[in-house]
């Protein structure tokens, strides 16, 4: 018989996934989550291991949500922000981590401004990585938790139709979540202003949508992306003001009444309120923002479980 | 698997897990506070056979049953090329105070049965966990777990492999085989 296992060392991003790969995790996600519901939330399994968080880029929910995981299998975490480290002294990206690898740690979790930057050290270290966002490039834990939500809520993701809204040039949730949703048997489609919408975005199969009534009525999920405001400072401005974004793109209590079904709305965080979505959406009975959260620390244990199997131990 | 041979065959287990049925009934009735847990992965199958049969027995005896997983709480995990998958966990109630009786099918090292005693106890404390198992497979045991509640208990070689199958769409019958590997 084949044994089951993860077809990855590292996870770098979606594309190091086969379709059996996410199953996997989505199985071990399911008893993760039954272990969190538990009088004790907490199993021994990684007593020996030793994680290092490492966070080259701000992070609340996904730097919480990552040590919670490690936290909850028994692991020990150690954690590090650029902010306050040695990188503001011009050390190099390969050092910083060869200096902490040298204190025996078996495993990095990775958050970095830079696309690529996971699988840049991925070849100059022996530890297994997790991509936790790098720049615009993945975030794919954020995608299997995604992917994860919306299975429990509707059910098989085969043949499901998941509308991504808002700034997808500039988003790594978006590129995770298309190769994810792809991958299980999903159909995408992606919905925003052209100046948000890159021209190559066609050739991954991706349906693109301009006008968000329309989208809402093809769709059984809309994933409403965060508008970046911190981008909207620069000298390239992607839409004329907020207000105008906001009422072409901002999901509303309206908008979704008008529809003849319910939609499952979802949201990665952190929430623009009346930007990008009202709070009356957000904190409505479709809206499964909060699940997703919670389903974050499940997805996160199921992947350092599988990957923290394949150390051995010395 | 080479040589086979036949250690019960369906008659044989029928009987045997009508007395095992007998005696819970004559240990633990009235049921108050009393939860039959299976072990995952094939200490559920028992299980299933258990109760469907207690119910034909006793039919207005109602037990609470749960199953539970072991895997993360194994002492193999990253010893060996083998994957630790996890199972299904459903423990229906807060184990506080309550009468355990694990169910497996065969016991051997008795190291499944205490990571799965560890996993229980994350469902709260239990007055008292007892073992049941159909095949208890002597002179083998790593630790100092013996059951309470026996099928049968058979000699063992290095080498050999006790199996037990369950009858279902692909087998015509449940047996008990013993295996030289």
């Amino acid at each position: 018989m084949q044994e089951k296992q993860l077809s990855t060392r590292h996870l770098l991003g979606i594309k190091d996934l086969s379709a059996a790969d996410i199953q996997l995790i989505f199985e071990h996600a399911d008893e993760f989550k039954e272990v969190l519901q538990r009088p004790i939330k907490k199993v021994p399994s990684l007593r020996d291991i030793t994680v290092a968080n490492l966070f080259f880029e701000n992070s609340t929910r996904t730097r919480l949500s990552f040590e919670l995981a490690q936290k909850r299998l028994s692991a020990d975490v150690v954690n590090f922000s650029a902010a306050t480290s040695s990188v503001k002294k011009g050390e190099t990206l390969v050092d910083t981590v060869n200096n902490i690898l040298a204190m025996k740690v078996d495993m990095v979790v990775m958050r970095h401004a830079s696309p690529g930057a996971c699988i840049f050290l991925s070849q100059h270290i022996d530890v297994p990585i997790i991509n936790a966002g790098d720049g615009t490039h993945e975030h794919p834990t954020q995608a299997l938790l995604d992917a994860f939500s919306i299975r429990e809520k509707i059910g098989d993701l085969k043949g499901k139709r998941v509308v991504i809204v808002g700034d997808i040039t500039h988003s790594r949730v978006a590129l995770s979540n298309i190769d994810c949703l792809q991958k299980v048997g999903a159909e995408v489609m992606v919905c925003g202003p052209a100046t948000m919408i890159p021209k190559h975005l066609a050739k991954l199969g991706v349906k693109i949508e301009h006008d968000l009534d329309k989208a809402l009525a093809w769709c059984d999920v809309a994933n409403m992306l965060r508008i970046q405001l911190e981008r909207q400072d620069t000298d390239v401005r992607f839409f004329p003001s907020l207000r105008e974004y906001s009422l072409q793109y901002g999901l509303t209590q309206e908008r979704l009444d008008k529809l003849n079904k319910k939609i499952v709305v979802m949201h990665p965080g952190p929430i623009n309120r009346g930007v990008e979505i009202s709070s009356e959406v957000a904190d409505g009975d479709q809206s499964i923002i909060l699940d997703q959260v919670e389903n974050g620390v499940a997805v996160r244990m199921a992947v350092i479980y599988l990957l923290a199997q394949q150390i051995q131990r010395s | 698997m080479a040589k086979k041979k036949v250690l019960m065959d369906e008659g044989l287990l029928q009987i045997v897990i009508q007395r095992l049925c007998h005696q819970l009934v004559e240990n633990y009735s009235p049921f108050e506070k009393f939860i039959l847990i299976g072990l995952q992965p094939r200490g559920v199958d028992f299980l299933k056979e258990l109760s469907s049969q207690l119910k034909q027995l006793y039919p207005n005896i109602d037990i609470h049953t749960g199953i539970i997983d072991p895997t993360f709480y194994r002492d193999d995990f990253r010893r060996g090329d083998k994957q630790l998958l996890a199972h299904t966990t459903k423990i229906p109630v807060n184990l506080d105070g309550y009468k355990v009786v694990l169910v497996d099918d065969v016991l051997f090292t008795g190291r499944t049965i205490r990571a799965g005693i560890e996993a229980l106890m994350e469902y709260g404390r239990p007055s008292a966990i007892d073992l049941m198992v159909l095949i208890n497979r002597k002179f083998s045991r790593q630790l100092p777990i013996e059951p309470l509640f026996v099928g049968k208990s058979i000699d063992h070689y290095d080498g050999q492999k006790v199996r037990v199958i369950w009858k279902n769409e692909d087998n015509a019958s449940s047996q008990v085989l013993l295996a030289q590997e």
